[in-house]
């Protein structure tokens, strides 16, 4: 009983963490598709949103109000991120963009200390910091929230992904880019979409996850990290496959610092990618290259 | 005609060399500053590392975003079995280029047999775990506050143990490493490199065998980084994680960048401003950054064949096009 008291503990924190880094990875799975580019600003996204909507809750607390306008700044610079640093490309070899998108995510790492500090803000959770008692593990309401808007927002980009034009149009782009330009879609309105989208999701995280942790400058490189590792573990591109490479890797990583060491906890994600990388670099789902 | 050929290419690169050796003699016996010594010291010793990963984007086409990891596996090995383990400096530096060849490879293997991206996150993610593992295992490394008491190297009696003497071992080492750069990059090896960088299907159909290449170019760079992080670590005497992190990593490949990728002598420029700026600036520490995010981005996007060639491409641009030709 002993071993297996806190389980359950480190199952609801592990679940917890790991729908944070679904939602990074289906902004590297959304990218991916749309460009075959990784984009190595995902993670600054994160914290960027995590920031910003500190920010706008000290302008006005409202927390909903701070969620949305969060997401749109984040979004807006999503967009203008691709538009400004990778459109005008003219040789886009993958090494180039990874130094691109590399470059981006430090400069925007620069740009979050010189205007917030180097200090850790935090955010109110959504429904307070009363905790809930299940059997013998507590749950806070925040940790429901993360793992209930997570699910809400994966459904919602399934539907988007299946129900409207755009996301039809997104998914056919993915498919088969040139068949996709030949039946009149705009290549370069998806790209923009697809930025668009996965810094909305990013920022989403980041907010999610907030209360939680405190937003701080440095947050972006680990999160993004983690989140490419859970894109990797389930299957680049996919999308479930991102959700469920989220998950085990959150739980992993909670089972790892429960039952080993916390000081080794970010190696976990690593180790677990590396070991993908040497014996199913397709990942759980994937059948990418 | 084709001995002529041969004659005037070792001429002029025998000049080059020569006139490089001269230079930094000469500078040797100017500079009596123990303070600008140390500084040449280290950028020589962040040549060596920015060659090497030059190497590995200019030619090879990849990059590793972990490079100090490597450079602090080196310094590390040194440095342990030096201070605590009492073996000769000569054999650690060596038992460090073992350790980061074995660690390249082991990365390596999986990683480049995948897409370009994906040597780039392994790399990333092998830097913050060493990064991790220097911090944490208190007992070997001696935790986030270093690791101290390492011999400086000595040459047959003669201890290496002023920036003076220093510095000639390790611009000598330099110069050594950009002359076997240099021809590497010149040989059949280096054009299917460069073959390899501009199209990888082609070098594979003229029978380059471009897995094995890349994994070779790798290594090799680790190499690099590890034999100069040795020299770093009895540089220095003391070495702790913080020198060893990610922002460290970004650094190098703005040192490339900078220098323009594929040039070995770009290499030496990045490293020596990418050096020297911080130690003008003092305020550039806190922007530093944000800085390297910009050159990064800047570079890449207007002038990616680094900021000498670059600068060059666009006034010859702009003379075509006062001249009127098309």
């Amino acid at each position: 009983m002993d071993i297996f008291a806190p389980l359950l503990q480190y199952l609801i924190s592990g679940l917890t963490n790991g729908a944070i880094y679904a939602l990074i990875a289906l902004g590297f799975g959304i990218i991916y598709n749309a460009t075959t580019i990784i984009n190595f600003a995902q993670g600054e996204m994160v914290m960027l949103g995590a920031m910003a909507a500190i920010s706008f809750y000290h302008l006005h607390p409202s927390l909903p109000l701070a969620f949305a306008a969060g997401m749109g700044v984040v979004t807006v610079v999503g967009v203008v991120f691709e538009r400004l640093a990778l459109r005008p490309v003219k040789d886009p070899s993958p090494i180039t963009l990874i130094i691109i998108t590399v470059g981006g995510a430090v400069f925007i790492k620069g740009a979050a200390m010189m205007l917030w500090g180097k200090d850790a803000y935090p955010l109110p959770p959504f429904t307070g910091n009363v905790p809930i008692y299940l059997g013998t593990a507590t749950v806070l309401p925040q940790n429901l929230w993360v793992m209930g808007l997570t699910a809400a927002l994966v459904l919602a980009l399934e539907a988007f992904f299946r129900l409207t034009l755009a996301g039809k149009a997104m998914r056919a782009c993915a498919y088969n880019n040139r068949a996709a330009r030949l039946m009149g879609i705009s290549a370069g309105r998806m790209v923009q979409l697809s930025f668009g989208l996965a810094a909305a999701l990013g920022a989403g995280a980041g907010i999610l996850i907030a209360p939680l942790t405190l937003g701080v400058y440095d947050m972006g490189l680990m999160l993004g990290l983690k989140g490419f590792s859970a894109a990797i573990i389930g299957g680049l591109g996919s999308l479930l496959g991102g959700v469920l490479g989220g998950l085990v890797l959150g739980v992993a990583e909670s089972l790892a610092t429960g039952f080993i060491s916390s000081g080794y906890r970010d190696a976990v994600a690593f180790l677990l990618l590396l070991l993908v990388l040497f014996l199913r670099p397709q990942g759980l789902m994937g059948g990418g290259k | 005609m084709g001995d002529a050929l041969g004659e005037g290419f070792i001429r002029r690169l025998f000049n080059r060399w020569t006139l490089f050796a001269a230079m930094a003699a000469l500078v040797a016996v100017v500079l009596e500053n123990n303070y600008y010594l140390s500084l040449l010291n280290f950028i020589g010793i962040h040549a060596i590392l920015v060659v090497g990963l030059n190497l590995l984007m200019g030619y090879g086409g990849q990059i590793s975003l972990g490079h100090a990891a490597f450079f602090g596996l080196g310094a590390y090995t040194s440095g342990i079995l030096t201070a605590s383990y009492g073996v000769n400096p000569w054999l650690a530096l060596i038992a460090g280029l073992i350790v980061c060849g074995i660690a390249a490879f082991l990365i390596g293997v999986p990683a480049l047999k995948l897409h370009g991206y994906y040597l780039a996150m392994a790399t990333l993610g092998f830097g913050i775990i060493v990064y991790i593992v220097l911090n944490e295992a208190l007992p070997w490394t001696g935790g986030p506050s270093g690791l101290s008491g390492i011999p400086s190297l000595s040459l047959g009696g003669l201890k290496l143990d002023t920036p003076w003497r220093l510095y000639f071992l390790i611009w000598l080492t330099v110069w050594a490493i950009l002359l076997i750069s240099a021809n590497l990059v010149d040989s059949r090896t280096g054009r299917a490199l460069r073959a390899l960088h501009d199209s990888e299907a082609a070098a594979r159909s003229l029978g380059v065998d471009t897995a094995r290449l890349k994994l070779q170019v790798f290594i090799w760079s680790a190499l690099y980084a590890s034999l100069a992080g040795s020299l770093y670590a009895h540089t220095l005497n003391f070495v702790a994680p913080a020198s060893f992190g990610f922002m460290f990593s970004i650094k190098l490949v703005t040192m490339v960048v900078l220098g323009g990728m594929a040039s070995i002598w770009g290499s030496l420029l990045g490293a020596a401003v990418l050096t020297v700026l911080p130690e003008l600036l003092a305020v550039f520490h806190d922007y530093e950054t944000i800085v390297f995010g910009a050159i990064l981005m800047v570079v890449m996007i207007f002038l990616p064949r680094g900021l000498v060639r670059g600068i060059l491409d666009l006034r010859e641009l702009r003379k075509y096009k006062r001249e009127g030709v098309r």
